[in-house]
């Protein structure tokens, strides 16, 4: 099957073109767009399940190494020599470096060929992404058929969907950095075009707008990256990038070597696209879009790319130490940023959004703390989660007629049993609820954050991602609360303006939600489903008895052969190491004989070491944390339950008690503002600023050069009238009184006169001719 | 015109002892440059008149004498053509047809000019008609 794995991202493509070219000219009904659309995606999911069983799991596997389609690919850039300018390789050097338990000579000579290759790889991360990517599409394709019904742009919404699909698959699926950026820059050109899909609204305009202009600031980030990566390794290969990268030395915390200016760069564009701290501020905005794009695109698949980047280029990040810091902070900050705003935001998609920064937080924290599988883990089972949450969400904004205020909502477990049900597995997958999908990825973060030797305080991250997950479970369990327990609130505006008609016209406008069709419930259920078993593909070793699990079943097992294990140095599957192995590491030039300075631990208060010296048990140790973050979900849902179910005017008591804060979670913390005033004001002053120079003085430039000509011209003109004119009027008039008298005796008016005049002439004639011939 | 040219052979060739001969020979090829001197005498007498006389009738004469010594150099050299052998003797007498028939037009609109002139002025004096002077 890997030979076809380059249809995979080609089919979505296909049915995009087919959809935006011939969907409007010939008209094509609501059914065969979508069912190009759905067709196309069905089939890269077929074609990615066959290529990644065959990958891992059939008789001819190959699994720890990577596969690179080398059949279908074909040069794109063709860059020749290159020098690379920057870099430890010296002409000639190589050096042999273990690859899934493969030594590899890799020969990495001062002045490379730099050609690119449009090649697709696939190995345990892509073929992960490839299937959250195609799977969860599916699903959420098959849903936008039925919420997307009636709409005029149908055709075109689908066009973009499988135009995101390629780029999405592109971004996942290329096997070297510059094909990573062209579906980077895809999947954000894609995002702009359906977050302004109704662009008849000025909000959604804006909002796409600013998303892509964010995105442009990740994005510098990245190409920066991609230029430091070519000009250290010489190439844009993933294979060879990362086996060179391994070769390199450690960098300490606050040692800012080639690495960590790398690592920077991705880690300013994986801010960007995932929507972390300071470049968050897109994603809420995003919501402007149609709820399918909110759950495909700003929830399952684009926002990890970010993530997919990281985990990509762990192996360059793992040798910053500093950047590992940064990583791990901006991710624990985030999630807990977000997840205070989260809390008082009324807007459905609005909480959504919030949560889902959140949870990338959460993810970025993984990450950092140098558990990048666990990342991984949580990306998928987000993906699961927070995708069914929000098609959820779209269900209910369909029922309740395009209404987003959860404040007009409650009660509607009645109404939308379906959208209900699966909803509260999504819920209790998000609150971290075992046995729920996602339980496992959350705890499993917090374990690792409690955990690390990557970075120093790790206790701290633990205690903000632990109070995150409690305002996850708090604000999670209030929408719950708003949207579908007590109440139904919708008729509370018409029966306050005490309209006298109200019977008559309830008939008239019946607002009572519906059930959605079933072409967007059956994706619920199915995302509801992984999303509650989902999770057990990563199962906690601490319900395996400790044992590490050898299946490729098992995420983190998978995944190993992606990740850098920093302390053997080597991409070891998880197995001893062998005496030549030991002895191979031990022969590798130590850091400090290259002028860096040597690894150091991370030191400093290690909370799960703390607790462990205590119980003198690691399983009872992680079994103490895994209780831990039960019970903060279980605090979340308690005081979610107490404030919107119990007594739901405790929520304003307590706004009104903690006013300051309560006001500055409901402004976002008023990060829009502040950005608006420090950084777009700023911009709008300079665009005036240049506007005024343009027009004052390159304008009156150009314009003063146009008065000097007109003055100019005006000057010549004038000579031009009165002394060359006239010059020649008088010539010509001397001229004509001069000969005048002369010219005019010869008009007789005789005819003879004029007869013998020719008779002359004649005679002229004829005597010139008798002399020549003489 | 054959039968005159004995007469001109007579009156232009030299007598010489083998005279009659030769005036036979002349009536059989008469000398080209006899009716060439005619013709000029012919024309320079037109455009004499044309250029003294004041009297538009008489002017017509003159031209008319013009136009007929062109046609004798036409018919001359007809002729001359035809005894040498060379060239096409008929085009100088086609020739001299149309310059009768076009004297013809030409004395018709010419008269008739004359005749409204001289029914607007009442003289046919070509001096007293100057009314092309600026």
């Amino acid at each position: 099957m890997y030979k076809y794995i380059w249809l995979v991202p080609l089919l979505p493509l296909a049915g995009a073109a087919i959809n935006g070219i011939f969907g409007r000219w010939f008209r094509f009904p609501e059914k065969l767009i979508g069912g190009v659309a759905v067709g196309t995606v069905a089939l890269s999911f077929l074609i990615s399940l066959a290529a990644v069983y065959s990958y891992g799991f059939s008789g001819n596997s190959l699994w720890p190494n990577p596969y690179v389609s080398t059949q279908t690919a074909f040069t794109w850039i063709r860059g020749g020599a290159v020098k690379q300018t920057l870099g430890y390789a010296q002409p000639g050097q190589s050096t042999t470096i273990s690859v899934a338990n493969q030594p590899v000579t890799v020969t990495s000579p001062r002045g490379s060929l730099l050609d690119i290759e449009w090649s697709y790889q696939l190995d345990p991360l892509s073929s992960i992404f490839m299937l959250i990517v195609t799977g969860v599409g599916l699903c959420i394709f098959v849903f936008a058929t039925g919420y997307m019904h009636d709409d005029p742009g149908f055709y075109r919404f689908f066009a973009y969907m499988g135009l995101f699909m390629f780029s999405m698959l592109v971004l996942v699926m290329g096997s070297n950095f510059v094909m990573m950026f062209v579906g980077w820059e895809g999947v954000g050109l894609c995002s702009y075009l359906l977050i302004g899909y109704y662009f008849n609204r000025q909000e959604a305009a804006n909002a796409s707008r600013k998303a892509f202009i964010t995105n442009r600031i990740g994005d510098f980030g990245f190409i920066l990256a991609i230029f430091g990566i070519i000009a250290t390794f010489g190439t844009a290969q993933y294979t060879s990038v990362i086996s060179q990268a391994a070769g390199y030395p450690m960098e300490s915390l606050g040692h800012w070597g080639l690495m960590s200016w790398i690592a920077l760069g991705l880690m300013i564009g994986a801010c960007g696209k995932s929507a972390q701290f300071p470049l968050h501020v897109w994603l809420p905005d995003a919501m402007a879009g149609p709820t399918p794009v909110s759950a495909l695109i700003h929830a399952a698949t684009m926002v990890t790319a970010g993530l997919y980047m990281l985990t990509r280029t762990n192996v360059i990040f793992q040798h910053s130490r500093t950047m590992m810091l940064v990583v791990a902070v901006i991710g624990a900050f985030t999630a807990i940023f977000a997840a205070t705003i989260g809390i008082t935001q009324n807007d459905i998609k609005k909480v959504l959004a919030y949560s889902t920064v959140s949870q990338l937080g959460f993810m970025f924290l993984a990450c950092g703390v140098g558990a990048f599988v666990i990342g991984i883990f949580h990306v998928m089972t987000h993906a699961f989660f927070k995708a069914l949450m929000f098609l959820g969400a779209g269900s209910v904004i369909h029922g309740m007629h395009h209404e987003q205020d959860m404040r007009r909502m409650g009660g509607l477990k009645k109404y939308m049993k379906y959208t209900y049900w699966t909803f509260l597995a999504g819920w209790l997958a998000i609150c971290g609820i075992i046995p729920f999908s996602g339980f496992w990825s959350k705890d499993e973060i917090l374990w690792r954050t409690a955990s690390t030797n990557h970075i120093p305080m790790g206790w701290l991250l633990w205690i903000v991602g632990t109070i995150a997950a409690t305002c996850t479970a708090f604000y999670m369990t209030r929408l719950m609360a708003m949207t579908f327990w007590g109440r139904y609130r919708g008729d509370d505006g018409q029966e306050a303006h005490g309209d006298d008609h109200a019977p008559g016209k309830h008939e008239k406008h019946p607002h009572v939600p519906h059930e959605s069709p079933k072409s967007m419930w059956v994706p619920l259920v199915v995302l509801a489903i992984l999303a509650t078993v989902g999770g057990l593909v990563g199962i906690s070793t601490a319900f395996t008895g400790g044992r590490e699990i050898h299946s490729r079943l098992n995420i983190v097992h998978w995944l190993t052969p992606v990740i850098w294990n920093s302390t053997t140095k080597s991409f070891h599957v998880d197995e001893p190491l062998s005496a030549a192995e030991e002895a191979k590491i031990a022969e590798t030039p130590h850091p400090s004989e290259l002028g860096i300075l040597p690894q150091e631990k991370a030191s400093g208060f290690n909370l799960a070491h703390a607790v462990e010296q205590q119980v003198h048990s690691e399983t009872l140790t992680e079994w103490i944390f895994i209780i831990i973050s039960l019970l903060v979900a279980g605090i979340g849902i308690g005081l979610g339950y107490l404030f919107y179910i119990k007594d739901t005017r405790l929520a304003d008591v307590w706004a009104a008690r903690l006013a300051p804060l309560y006001r500055a979670s409901y402004h976002k913390y008023w990060i829009d503002e502040f950005y608006g005033l420090a950084v777009t004001r700023r911009t709008m002053d300079l665009a005036r600023a240049v506007f005024q120079f343009d027009s004052k003085v390159v304008d009156g430039a150009v314009n003063g050069a146009a008065r000097v000509t007109h003055l100019s011209s005006t000057v010549t003109g004038e000579t031009d009238k009165y002394f060359v004119d006239g010059l020649v009027n008088a010539i010509a008039d001397f001229v004509v009184r001069l000969m005048s008298p002369i010219v005019r005796a010869a008009q007789t008016g005789l005819t003879q006169n004029y007869a013998l005049v020719m008779v002359i002439g004649l005679l002229l004639a004829v005597a010139f001719y008798l002399v020549k011939a003489l | 015109m054959n039968y005159l040219s004995p007469m001109f052979g007579l009156l232009f060739q030299e007598v010489s002892n083998s005279r009659i001969s030769m005036a036979i020979d002349g009536v059989k090829h008469p000398d080209l440059s006899k009716f060439l001197v005619i013709a000029a005498i012919l024309f320079i007498i037109g455009v004499a008149g044309v250029l003294t006389r004041r009297n538009l009738l008489v002017i017509f004469m003159s031209i008319e004498l013009i136009l007929n010594a062109a046609n004798l150099n036409f018919i001359a050299f007809s002729r001359y053509l035809q005894d040498s052998g060379t060239g096409n003797p008929m085009a100088g007498q086609i020739f001299t047809v149309f310059i009768i028939v076009v004297a013809a037009a030409e004395a018709a609109i010419g008269l008739g000019i004359v005749i409204a002139l001289y029914r607007n002025r009442e003289t046919i004096w070509i001096d007293e008609i100057d009314l092309m002077k600026w």
